[in-house]
């Protein structure tokens, strides 16, 4: 094992049934080192993560870790956090209703005592020294993600960790947090911790990672230092082959010329729900993309789930092509051709046991009624189209959809509302959390679905995605619309002198 | 090769569960007393021909247990929650019936109504409660066991009341049938009871989406509700079709007797019918259900029960054997002994096709 490196992973492989998750793949982390760990959906990131923290069983290769002279075998999670390997995940796994301090210490206290006294000043000790703005009695639900994401770092610091594996923790997070975790990442790797960023930002390599690994199809790529691999060549890597321009593909697509081309599909006047946006007023035509940005929690998706019903309307009026319509339930609003893809696939999109052909058909059957069952036959045949179409990746119709890595499970909720031919589809973050050829795949989709005449309203945390699709784009600060930009406006400063206050 | 599929298919399917249980009852008696399988023809105290021995028994009484495990299995999927007040409902549905049967006076000599209006009666009564359960559950969103807890408590009392606490007692035969025997059939009326009811649950099944929302709303129900679906709605109706279920068993239970006894009649059952639907391999905290799986489940417990009665065992000490029972299901369905299991059972078939390629 080398000098400097704190974790080498040999040979590593792993199957399951019917899928070749890693073949050989080989991991090496150096100390202080913040290392990316890059590729595709189902490129077996997760798969590695998984096996070195103990949540899959390998079927081949070797761990070794500093300090142990022989290979280390990681059973389970708890083997992992004994030797030095700690996981802050995507979601956060910690307890929402104890105090800071209890989460900091859950499950690691030898006997049943311990003071209550020492524990939150030991815990206020280590919050204080990674400048970590929450104090040790206070609830964790009421931190912002960001700090409960950082408390749970601060757990993983506190068991001496030597591995910190950081998947995804950027995802949910605004600007000014994600610097903040940058800087906390920065002071632990001074400490001598090595880090594994998984991330599908690639900005955020770039601005903090030191090397990044390479994985596609399950098999490792490669690993380089960061500045021997320019942007467009790791997206090449990761795609395994040369990406098209993705700046341009608004202009590949004509726009929707059909001579019902200015008819206002959706029109809502003063429209409020009762989670606490404030009136607004919106309108979209048909084969329009337009987009709802700000901030995260300025409002954006309140106002979607407004437009669609999740939330409970409280007041103002809606049109739909020019008819008043009312829509208080999901089910009103896709009897008029409305469609949702909801900002958390996991809470509001996919139902987790159910097959991939049951998820796909489920909204249309909703519509179809009660009595007016799909027969097998005729859901199989929805189903394998549209896995074709949107090349879903399951090794059957027949697939519990909960098996399905991320972008997969994204792509059979949106086949699923495809399936319903919509009128007006609203898409809020399709791409977060899934790599960058199925971005731009979704990105395409959404142009070509337009141009086919229906009027698609997109949101997305990141800027330029926004800007390569949408023609118009609704600005919100504080739960308020603040403005509307749209042609020569839809620039990135423009948009983020709106957001600020439009001072400048 | 394909037969290999098919056993292995049945090896993984759910309702692998209960018929293990089924083969390993059916053994031990084959071990223990043969006589238990005899099946002997004769003619009842009326002159009606009729088949009684051991399994018949099983298939007589199962079979209230197998209609309530329907309702059971739909309360449990959607709601993820259990109704513990089955037996007390039974109760008062066959309280209803038998007033709605004897009118004023609790001896008549003539039915007061026809029998088929006291069991409309008694089915509108019951869906009512099951509406109170269903609307606690999914309206005011009460845990359901807390929630049927209520009427548990309640339920026995409100049928001694609706009868005055008279003890009615029906003189006509023909009442008599729906627990008994038809006069020619000589196999229980209760079973026949009970396939009409999977036929129909089949048929709803099948020609309804009642399964896919119940399921969805089980798994999942934020989402259900974008997706159209009302999830306070489908739970609720989850508990008035088992109001339904329990008409009917009330029925069979009351007919069984020609009268009622309040505290005794249905005692316990609604613990029977949540273990049908666990033997049945089902999740209790809901989602996924395999409708098949709990009826057959229902017919396993009343087995086991029927095997216990058989070998003396005092009615009181029942539970305990039961007992143990569950207690051997949990382990089972627990999610760190179903992964062990699965694991050795993958090593097992890895050294086979190893042993094979060899």
């Amino acid at each position: 094992m080398n000098e400097k490196s704190v974790l080498e992973m040999r040979n590593i492989s792993k199957f399951f049934p019917g899928v070749k998750a890693l073949q050989n793949v080989d991991f090496t982390l150096c100390e202080g080192e913040i290392h990316a760990l890059m590729g595709e959906n189902g490129a077996g990131k997760s798969t590695l993560i998984k096996v070195l923290t103990g949540v899959y069983e390998k079927d081949g290769g070797h761990i070794y870790l500093k300090g142990h002279d022989k290979e280390v075998s990681i059973r389970s999670p708890q083997d992992a956090q004994r030797l030095g390997v700690s996981t802050v995940y995507q979601e956060i796994t910690l307890c929402p209703n104890l105090s800071v301090a209890e989460n900091m210490y859950i499950g690691r206290g030898k006997g049943l005592g311990m003071s209550w006294k020492k524990m939150n000043s030991a815990a206020d000790k280590i919050l204080q020294s990674l400048d970590i703005p929450a104090r040790a009695t206070q609830q964790l639900s009421s931190c912002s993600i960001a700090i409960q994401q950082m408390v749970a770092i601060a757990r993983a610091v506190d068991m001496d960790c030597k591995v910190l594996i950081l998947d995804e923790p950027t995802s949910s997070l605004d600007e000014q947090e994600v610097e903040k975790l940058f800087g906390l990442m920065r002071d632990l790797k001074a400490r001598g911790v090595g880090i594994i960023f998984v991330t599908h930002f690639l900005d955020q390599v770039y601005e903090v990672c030191d090397k990044i690994t390479v994985l596609r199809d399950g098999q490792l790529v490669g690993e380089y230092e960061i500045k021997d691999l320019p942007r467009v060549k790791l997206v090449s890597k990761m795609l395994g082959k040369e990406l098209d321009d993705m700046s341009d593909i608004k202009s590949e697509s004509a726009a929707y010329e059909g001579s019902d081309a200015s008819e206002v599909i959706f029109e809502a006047k003063d429209l409020q729900s009762n989670a606490g946006i404030k009136p607004f007023d919106f309108t979209i035509k048909k084969g329009e993309v337009n987009g709802f940005t700000g901030l995260l929690g300025s409002g954006r998706s309140e106002c979607v789930r407004a437009i669609f019903g999740a939330d409970k309307v409280v007041g103002g009026t809606v049109k739909v092509k020019g008819k008043k319509v009312k829509i208080n339930k999901p089910i009103d609003a896709m009897k008029n051709g409305i469609a949702y893809l909801p900002e958390d696939r996991k809470v509001d999109g996919i139902v987790g046991d159910l097959s991939v052909r049951e998820n796909i058909v489920l909204a249309l059957q909703v519509m179809r009624g009660f009595f007016k069952p799909f027969t097998k036959a005729e859901a199989y045949k929805f189903a394998d189209e549209y896995i074709k179409l949107l090349e879903i990746k399951t090794a059957s119709a027949d697939t519990p959809v909960k098996s399905l890595s991320g972008g997969n499970q994204q792509k059979v909720i949106l086949a699923r509302w495809l399936l319903m031919h919509p009128e007006y589809l609203i898409l809020d973050e399709p791409t977060r959390g899934i790599d960058i050829g199925t971005k731009v795949e979704i990105q395409k989709l959404v142009l070509k679905l337009a141009s086919e005449g229906i009027s698609v309203t997109f949101i997305s945390s990141e800027t330029d995605e926004m800007l390569r699709t949408c023609s118009r784009l609704v600005v919100m600060r504080d739960r308020k619309v603040v403005g509307e930009l749209s042609g020569e406006d839809l620039t990135q400063t423009k948009i983020m002198s709106t957001i600020a206050g439009g001072e400048g | 090769m394909g037969s290999k599929k098919i056993i292995s298919g049945i090896f993984r399917n759910q309702i692998f569960i209960p018929i293990a249980a089924l083969v390993i009852l059916a053994l031990f008696n084959l071990a223990a007393d043969p006589s238990f399988f005899k099946i002997s023809f004769g003619y009842n105290s009326v002159g009606n021909p009729v088949l009684s021995g051991y399994l018949i028994t099983i298939l007589d009484y199962g079979s209230e247990l197998a209609i309530l495990a329907i309702g059971m299995t739909f309360v449990t999927a959607a709601s993820g929650g259990q109704d513990i007040s089955v037996g007390a409902a039974i109760a008062i549905a066959g309280s209803v019936m038998l007033r709605v049967l004897c009118g004023h006076n609790s001896r008549p000599e003539v039915l007061q109504a026809p029998i088929i209006v006291a069991f409309l009666v008694g089915c509108i009564v019951a869906m009512l409660f099951g509406a109170f359960n269903g609307v606690l559950v999914a309206y005011f969103r009460i845990q359901p066991m807390v929630a049927t807890l209520i009427l548990y408590t309640a339920g026995r009392s409100i049928a001694a009341w609706i009868n005055n606490n008279e003890l009615p007692i029906i003189s006509q035969p023909s009442f008599g049938y729906f627990g008994g025997f038809i006069p020619g059939v000589p196999i229980p009326t209760p079973f026949f009871i009970a396939v009409a009811c999977m036929i129909v649950t089949f048929l709803v099944l099948k020609f309804t989406t009642l399964g896919l929302y119940t399921q969805s709303v089980g798994i999942n129900e934020s989402s259900s509700r974008l997706n159209g679906l009302s999830p306070t709605f489908i739970k609720f109706l989850s508990f008035v079709l088992l109001g339904l279920c329990v008409a009917v068993a009330g029925l069979i239970k009351v007919s069984r007797l020609s009268t009622i006894n309040y505290s005794v009649i249905a005692k316990d059952i609604e613990m029977d019918a949540i273990l049908a639907v666990a033997l049945g391999g089902n999740a209790l905290s809901g989602g996924k259900f395999n409708m098949a799986s709990s009826i057959l489940g229902a017919y396993v417990i009343q087995f086991l029960t029927t095997t216990l009665y058989k070998f003396n065992v005092q009615s009181d000490a029942l539970p305990a054997y039961k007992a143990i029972v569950v207690i051997i299901l949990v382990v089972m369905s627990a999610p760190a002994v179903r992964e062990k299991l699965s694991s050795i059972s993958n090593k097992f078939k890895n050294k086979e096709t190893k042993g094979v390629s060899m």
